[in-house]
């Protein structure tokens, strides 16, 4: 007996294969410069070419004679882990007051927050950022950075932390209340370590967007010694305006690592999901 | 061990609710008092105040003839269960029972007592190393009811605590909050807004409407004889009739029906005042022909409720409730006369909706 559905089916699996195909090409074109990021490095003759003839470290070595690479690494990590602290230490208490404390515009304000933290932008806040730095005389210092940095990411930030703390229940601080403890420990007890998965995804996301800013540091940093590895990038160029490819893809590579291994650890530890209370 | 006095309490919410209205309750010392309800009606609002959760806005609140109502609630030595048990996911079951000890500062080795007895008297001493989301719901309950125990409250709380729970489930923890509460003889107050735990539980209970107390009494008085037809149609687990009709010559017409009215309410009910009456449809049976005190009327539904029928019928109109033993049940759209216990019979006021 003929199957009424055959034809239906092999339409469908000529189909599948063919969306397959489109994905895959797709998926091969991004993923590209990313395997020659992790292939250039330990190339002996990098090019722009996607191999990997010569294996070796010459250019490791040859970026190790840079004064200042290492040293921008060493920057990044304090601009972006003092963000990160910043975000936390402001974000998380302002987030539990916006999600405890039913005030009028209440609202209003979370709304800004988002549209602020969506809205406005770096690049557009440029001038008056540049400005504002001059005025409260934070040019040329790791704070003036970090305060930038967490100030245009604070409001996403508390939005996310605000919608975290939402789904803690109250019950529990309540019944923290009701057995005697303060305040304090509540938050100590109770809170902060029910929240702490939010607040790690909070601070690796925080980190791994100052670690990528390149126009912050751009602006405020005159120093050399105190560049963060974005900004130092740029430097790796001859007179000409030619990359130095030798140097650019260890940097590169090396630029990279750090946030890897930091989302495959909370992700580990937390994974990137929310959540707060106990299933029943 | 505890008498708690509750004197004229308000609550207003700051969005203009009166959640509580100029309410006085007085519960015994020792005392399993259930607060039954709809929803919205002021019972848990009524015991988060007796917590300290939230202020009164007026009056008092005496445990013990000590005027806790500005105190914290930290200072007031109850201990409450919340709906969901309020563990904490982070901490397992012996720090979670032994969080509030640390709280008060009690030294190790009296924790480790008080854990471990309360741990035995719950029957959970295998769970203390698991965190609340690896056991069950009875057994996060019995954790909760464990932490509350370790600490040796004057006045245990309940709110809610066995609506979480799956319909078997919540049977077996019913019996077995009645027999720790038995046990333990501390003062304890169950909101609920289901009347069968209610009743099941309660040595006393209070109804409540829109902040008001509408009755207080044991749950027998509630269920034989409600003080006002908003009582009457929440008590029972199946409802009670409750028929309008309107006095003729010392007797309730209702329809075509007669029903005499006993010499207590014939006395103050007028010809041509409304009564309602209220029978319980276990006091409405079945028999042989009409006449005077009988309904008669076809039947519409019949419900198997095991040992035996609820019968529904329609007596020109009316709809009243019966119920016939199991065997004998009437088909539907069979003519019936059924006769309501005249001793069971309650009558209300139609306008006031008080008991007569």
């Amino acid at each position: 007996m003929k199957n009424p559905f055959r034809a239906d089916m092999e339409k469908s699996s000529s189909e599948r294969i063919t969306s397959a195909l489109f994905v895959v090409i797709v998926s091969l074109f991004f993923l590209l410069p990313i395997a020659w990021l992790f292939l250039a490095p330990f190339d002996g003759q990098p090019t722009y070419r996607l191999k990997l003839s010569d294996p070796s470290f010459n250019n490791f070595r040859e970026m190790s004679q840079n004064p200042y690479a290492y040293r921008s690494l060493l920057n990044s990590a304090i601009f972006s882990a003092g963000t990160g602290l910043v975000i936390i230490l402001i974000g998380a208490p302002a987030a539990y007051v916006l999600s405890r404390v039913k005030f009028k515009g209440r609202d209003v304000f979370l709304y800004f927050l988002l549209l602020f933290s969506s809205v406005v932008s770096g690049s557009a806040a440029m001038v008056p950022l540049f400005l504002l730095a001059l005025r409260f005389n934070i040019l040329d210092t790791y704070h003036g950075v970090i305060f930038i940095l967490a100030g245009g990411l604070l409001p996403a930030a508390i939005f996310i932390l605000k919608d975290f703390t939402d789904s803690l229940p109250r019950s529990y601080e309540e019944s923290a209340k009701i057995f005697g403890a303060s305040s304090y420990r509540i938050l100590k007890d109770i809170v902060a370590p029910v929240i702490r998965p939010g607040l790690a995804v909070i601070f690796v996301w925080a980190f791994v967007q100052s670690w990528g800013n390149f126009l912050i540091p751009f602006i405020i940093i005159r120093d050399i010694n105190k560049q963060p590895a974005a900004v130092m990038m740029y430097s790796f160029y001859t007179e000409a305006g030619d990359a130095v490819i030798r140097t650019v893809a260890a940097f590169g590579f090396l630029y990279t690592i750090p946030v890897l291994l930091m989302y495959f650890y909370v992700n580990r530890k937390y994974g990137f999901r929310f959540y707060g209370g106990i299933k029943g | 061990m505890s008498t708690v006095n509750i004197k004229g309490i308000t609550k207003v919410f700051p969005n203009g609710v009166r959640a509580l209205d100029d309410l006085d309750l007085e519960i015994r010392d020792g005392e399993f008092f259930a607060l039954l309800g709809p929803s919205g009606c002021g019972k848990t609002t009524l015991l988060r105040t007796l917590g300290g959760l939230e202020s009164a806005t007026d009056g008092h609140i005496l445990i013990d003839n000590n005027d806790v109502t500005r105190t914290s609630a930290g200072s007031r030595n109850v201990a409450m269960v919340f709906q969901d048990y309020a563990l904490y996911p982070h901490m397992n079951v012996k720090e979670n029972i032994e969080y509030p000890l640390k709280i008060r500062k009690y030294p190790k080795d009296e924790r480790d007592r008080r854990v471990n007895m309360a741990a035995k008297a719950l029957s959970i001493e295998t769970l203390l190393d698991r965190k609340p989301g690896q056991i069950s719901g009875g057994q996060q309950q019995r954790v909760a009811v464990a932490r509350a125990m370790a600490t040796t409250p004057n006045l245990y709380l309940f709110d809610e605590p066995l609506s979480n729970l799956d319909a078997r489930l919540r049977l077996e923890a019913r019996s077995f909050l009645k027999q720790l509460q038995r046990e333990l003889g501390v003062t304890t107050i169950l909101v609920t807004h289901d009347q069968s735990e209610a009743l099941a539980l309660a040595d006393r209970m209070a109804v409540m409407e829109l902040g008001k107390i509408r009755q207080v009494g044991s749950p027998v008085e509630f269920f034989h004889r409600p003080a006002n037809i908003f009582v009457a149609s929440f008590i029972g687990s199946t409802p009670m009739n409750l028929i309008e009709g309107v006095v003729e010559d010392k007797s309730l017409k209702i329809g075509d029906f007669k029903f005499a009215l006993p010499p207590s309410v014939s006395k103050v009910a007028n010809t041509g005042a409304k009564l309602t009456l209220g029978v319980r449809p276990e006091y409405v049976t079945i028999v042989k022909s009409s006449g005077p005190g009988v309904f008669s009327g076809k039947v519409k539904i019949t419900e198997n409720l095991g040992t035996h029928y609820l019968v529904l019928f329609d007596a020109n109109e009316t709809v009243v409730r019966g119920t016939v033993p199991d065997g004998v049940e009437p088909n539907i759209g069979d003519v019936v006369h059924f006769k309501p216990d005249p001793e069971r019979m309650l009558f209300y006021d139609t306008n006031s909706g008080e008991l007569i």
